[in-house]
């Protein structure tokens, strides 16, 4: 399997086709695209057989490492099994061929589906309303955002413009707040790891309109103050908003509702199990208490005895931020797997996911700088500055080595106030045993970092391409095969 | 570390070279070590005008995107479009490859800048901190 | 207990004790007292696999799916063919299964097929760049909107009132708590009305934003739109049927600045409005102002050819609040399913399917013409057309439906001036017998 890929527009030879489509069967149009507006040059896509087309994908898929092949403890990513049970009922014809536009009773498996999802997800987090329309978490972190702004104007506090996130926070936070047209405020991480509660009343004033969190935090440490927080925010005339990135560490074990939030986004593709596809899509529903319901994208599902409908008369909403629904075929995914754990099984999922976290860092904690020495929730991180400073080993060589054993690397140099951060998130679907087998791994790595530098700095040697040149990609990008040509 | 005596510093790393009324601003060799290899100079428009201190334009290598302030105040009137083609010019001599010529509007602010000496201090604290 | 659970009760034990404590509740005492709780309260299930196949399977079946109906219903989701290689692609563990290619040793398989996408979404569009999607289309159009006002430094948009009434109100929502300004230019005889928008394109306008074949099935005069916006500093985008693009000149030919779009069409089945993917392609002097994901080619140490997500200083997570967009997860499988749509089809199908749907709308509307439809804009359509009906679409509709069809989309809400109106889609896969019956049970006798 060493031979280099072929592009598609390399294996294409004029005359070859891999699809087979009917005989026209009602007369040529006599009414002609008028000239200026047709085609003068075919679009050049690429010809080729069904054979060759179904042998370069299936080539291409074997060049790339996933939950089917193995361990991916990427920390924030929840890269859990996608049981295949979801992956089947997702295509039967009655979900995958719906038109959105069909009328609501040709829809109705569809829509109390959406709504059995909505009441099962609010129940989880402990909030009163639900939309499922983002598509993704960023896009759930901006609507929620829009939904607070518009809450805010609509209590005729127009001058609180800005948001509170933690220096720890994901990228999306800064970005989505921006997106709904806030101005970031960065609050500090103190000794324990948690937010720094006097740096954060310090900032507050009246023209805050909240924080955004991840509780537990990008370090996995649970933020122990959550209810002082949430008091200095409401007191303050603001609101809490819940990155749910890291709620499997939560399910079962603390909803965050209880906790203060008023606003929570989901990764269905994170906690509830859907397939992130090689980047997406995903879902990013968010749910909210009842103040700020009003204000929720629109169309909201509604049930009338025992039926269900699209409510769209609603004067406070902010209106859309996709077309239709959201990304339907994820919640049908979540549903079914939210069914089959059931109330029980969800609370086990927090309960190993945890587990298994502090089980793995108790195994390697030894060869690491750990930055905060606490328990850790789902996730944990460690720093390689041990590494780097003695050895002239860097975290990203180290990780790059995990490869030849076999593992995909965990998140790296994130989050930005660990340097050197290894970010592991072990989820509830790994055995003690790959557990045993990454950490052993990971502490021989260690081990040659100090005994073989160069062997560590040279990894990966087991897969199709090393290293890549990244400088010259961004330097003069090659981005489709026409540049390359030119 | 290249630090040539004749210039001015920033604590941000930029430079600083006066002729007449005109400025030369670039970035230090500690900045471009520290960025690595640089992809993308977003250079400033001309005719801009920016105060001391404000972002002048922004730099980019694989995994940092950086903003440049400038040292001090006036109107953009030159940029060096070198770096449009290669950032990495940077990379070779970040002093040879200025960023951008700024018609000052008050000279003297110069003064409030560090000299070489006082630079080399500030760069040497600073790789302290990092550790 | 759960199969997707494999710790067993030794298993838990065995690290309970290498940690040194007794109960899994000990992991959890750093959070407060008063927020913990003993469960999630209330939820059905558990259910076994073949309970839960049993249930949704009822659910589903509570749905009338495309292939139990004939469907004329278009205005933005079509019913187009997809053929079996796009979910024998995409169903293999190793693309659905992958998280986004951040380590590409091990990711080259999306890599490259990212990159094949990109190539051909260009060459389809004729732009110079594409990102790895967008999550629909019209959100595509409202990060459109943005990156033109990022580029002129101007703060106000014009949206065509051709534009999908959902797409103009996702841009509406964007743009809400950004201090842009949409404006809304008037349409004549089914296209952007000319005058309305010199009347208002001036110079702190930063992009007139169009759909072309617009909502209302009429293709747009791209060229010249492309000419009063770039007359005004402003740039165009159009947001574009990528199937049309197979017959019709690309937007990036004709003077367009970015092109959007939604991708359904291309293999991706209906699904109730989604996931599907957005498309977004610009030129080469924005390049470094697109939002999302992008794969380029490169090398690695050894010389060999390679693929990576590059110019990611753009992005949320390197540029946090500064950042072009805070787009993170895309619609990766989707435009996968894209990729190998465009590849199984390739240059002479993509063709094939666009010739059929152009020849089958126009067969459909001749027939409906024929039993007192009128035709509503007089100007060029590709696969979806807009009449008025002899009665109102609702009792038309359901009329139809009664008979197995899905009737066209009823435009009474969005376009109340058009009487009656009605927006018929046609594609490749709908039957002479089909179009003829339709025709038949819409209009009874022929006049």
């Amino acid at each position: 399997m060493k031979k280099p890929v072929k592009l598609l527009n390399e294996l294409s030879k004029p005359g070859r086709r891999a699809c087979s489509l009917p005989a026209s069967d009602v007369p040529e149009a006599s009414e002609k695209i008028p000239e200026k507006f047709a085609r003068k040059e075919d679009a050049a896509l690429p010809e080729v057989s069904e054979v060759d087309l179904i042998r370069h994908f299936t080539r291409l898929s074997q060049l790339n490492y996933a939950v089917d092949v193995g361990f991916y403890p990427l920390g924030s990513c929840t890269m859990k099994y996608n049981p295949k049970v979801n992956e089947r009922l997702s295509r039967l014809p009655g979900f995958l061929n719906l038109h959105p536009y069909q009328h609501k009773d040709l829809a109705q498996g569809a829509l109390e589906l959406m709504y059995g999802l909505k009441e099962m997800l609010c129940e989880i987090t402990g909030m009163d309303e639900l939309t499922l329309q983002p598509a993704a978490g960023a896009h759930g972190e901006m609507t929620g955002l829009m939904v607070i702004k518009a809450a805010l104007e609509h209590r005729g506090e127009k001058k609180r413009t800005k948001i509170i996130v933690p220096d720890s926070a994901h990228g999306t936070n800064p970005a989505s707040a921006t997106m709904a047209g806030f101005e970031v405020l960065v609050v500090t991480s103190d000794e324990r790891g948690n937010v720094d509660v006097e740096n954060l009343k310090s900032l507050m004033s009246d023209e805050v309109a909240g924080i955004m969190l991840t509780n537990p935090n990008t370090l996995g440490l649970f933020e122990e103050r959550i209810l002082e927080i949430a008091k200095i925010i409401h007191d303050a005339g603001g609101l809490l908003y819940y990155d749910g990135a890291n709620l499997n560490a939560n399910l079962g074990i603390a909803r965050p509702g209880d906790m203060g939030f008023d606003v929570v986004h989901l990764n269905l593709h994170k906690t509830f199990s859907t397939p992130h596809g090689g980047g997406g899509p995903g879902s990013g529903p968010i749910g909210v208490k009842e103040e700020l319901a009003p204000f929720l994208p629109k169309p909201v599902i509604v049930k009338e005895g025992n039926s269900y409908r699209f409510d769209y008369d609603r004067p406070l909403s902010i209106g859309k931020v996709r077309s239709f629904y959201g990304n339907f075929n994820v919640m049908v995914r979540a549903y079914a797997y939210i069914m089959t754990m059931g109330s029980e099984g969800l609370r086990r999922v927090a309960e190993d996911a945890v587990l298994n976290a502090n089980y793995l860092l108790e195994r390697v904690r030894e060869n690491f700088v750990l930055p905060f020495d606490r328990r850790c929730k789902h996730e944990f991180v460690i720093s390689g500055s041990r590494q780097k400073k003695e050895n002239g080993v860097t975290t990203l060589d180290m990780v790059k080595r995990l490869i030849d054993y076999g593992f995909h690397p965990p998140t790296v140099y994130f989050p930005l106030v660990v340097p050197e951060a290894m970010m592991v998130e072990p989820n509830e679907t790994e055995s003690i045993e790959e557990l045993d087998a990454f950490s052993e791994a990971l502490n021989a790595i260690a081990e040659e970092a100090r005994k073989d530098p160069e062997l560590v700095k040279n990894s990966p040697k087991t897969t199709p391409v090393t290293r890549l040149d990244e400088v010259t990609a961004a330097k003069r990008p090659v981005v489709t095969w026409i540049t390359e040509e030119e | 570390m290249n630090i040539p005596e004749e210039l001015r510093y920033t604590k941000t790393h930029e430079w600083l070279r006066i002729e007449g009324n005109k400025g030369y601003v670039g970035i230090t060799d500690f900045a471009q070590h520290h960025l690595g290899d640089l992809v993308f100079v977003e250079l400033p428009e001309t005719d801009a005008e920016v105060a001391a201190g404000d972002v002048l334009c922004s730099i980019e290598s694989v995994k940092t995107a950086s903003d440049i302030y400038s040292p001090v105040s006036g109107k953009v009137v030159e940029v060096n479009e070198d770096l449009e083609d290669d950032a990495g010019l940077l990379n070779e001599d970040p002093y040879a490859n200025w960023i951008a010529v700024l018609e000052l509007s008050d000279p003297s602010e110069a003064d409030n800048l560090m000299d070489a000496a006082a630079y080399r201090e500030h760069c040497e604290k600073e790789e302290e901190a990092m550790g | 207990m759960s199969s997707y659970l494999p710790n067993t009760e030794a298993d838990r034990r065995k690290m309970l004790e290498a940690l040194g404590v007794s109960s899994v509740e000990d992991l959890f005492e750093d959070i407060p007292k008063e927020v913990r709780q003993k469960g999630v309260g209330g939820l059905p299930g558990p259910l076994s696999e073949d309970e839960l196949v049993r249930h949704l399977t009822a659910l589903s079946e509570r749905n009338c799916h495309l292939g139990q109906c004939v469907c004329f219903l278009g205005a933005g989701i079509y019913d187009h063919f997809v053929p079996s290689v796009v979910d024998a692609v995409v169903s293999r563990g190793e693309f659905y299964t992958a998280y986004t290619p951040y380590q590409p040793e091990i990711s080259q398989g999306t890599l490259t097929a990212a990159f094949e996408y990109q190539s051909m979404i260009c060459e389809l569009t004729g732009m110079y760049v594409t990102n790895a999607s967008m999550y629909d289309g019209a959100s595509a159009l409202a990060e459109a909107a943005f990156m033109a006002c990022g580029v002129t430094k101007r703060d106000k948009v014009l949206a065509a009132k051709t534009v999908h009434p959902e797409y103009r109100e996702v841009i509406r929502t964007y743009t809400r708590f950004r201090d842009v300004t949409v404006e809304e230019v008037g349409y004549k005889d089914g296209v952007l009305d000319l005058e309305d928008l010199a009347s208002k394109l001036d110079d702190s306008v930063a992009a007139v934003l169009v759909q072309s074949p617009n909502f209302l099935g009429v293709i747009e005069d791209v060229k010249t739109l492309a000419e009063m916006a770039h007359d005004k500093g402003a740039m165009l985008v159009v947001s574009a049927d990528p199937i049309s693009l197979a017959l019709l000149e690309p937007p990036g030919k004709l003077g367009a600045d970015i092109v959007t779009g939604e991708g359904q069409a291309l293999g991706n089945p209906a699904s109730f409005g989604g996931p599907h993917f957005g498309f977004l392609a610009a030129t080469k002097k924005l390049l470094r102002k697109m939002p999302g994901r992008i794969v380029g080619q490169t090398t690695d140490l050894e010389g060999r050819r390679g693929f990576v997500l590059t110019l990611q200083a753009r992005e949320q997570h390197i540029r946090r609040e500064k950042a072009t967009s805070n787009i993170c997860t895309n619609q990766a499988l989707c435009a996968l399913m894209g990729a190998v749509y465009m590849a199984s089809m390739g240059k002479e199908g993509l063709k094939d399917v666009a010739k059929l749907c152009y020849d089958k709308a126009h067969y459909t509307m001749e027939r409906l013409l024929e039993r007192g439809f009128e035709r509503a804009f007089g100007g060029p359509f590709f696969k979806e057309f807009t009449l008025r009906a002899p009665e109102p679409v609702e009792t038309l509709n359901a009329r139809l439906l009664r008979e197995g069809f899905l009737g066209g989309y009823d435009l009474s809400r969005d376009y109340p001036e058009i009487e009656n109106g009605w927006l018929v889609a046609v594609t490749e896969r709908r039957t002479r017998r089909e179009i003829d019956r339709f025709a038949e049970m819409a209009g009874g006798e022929k006049k």
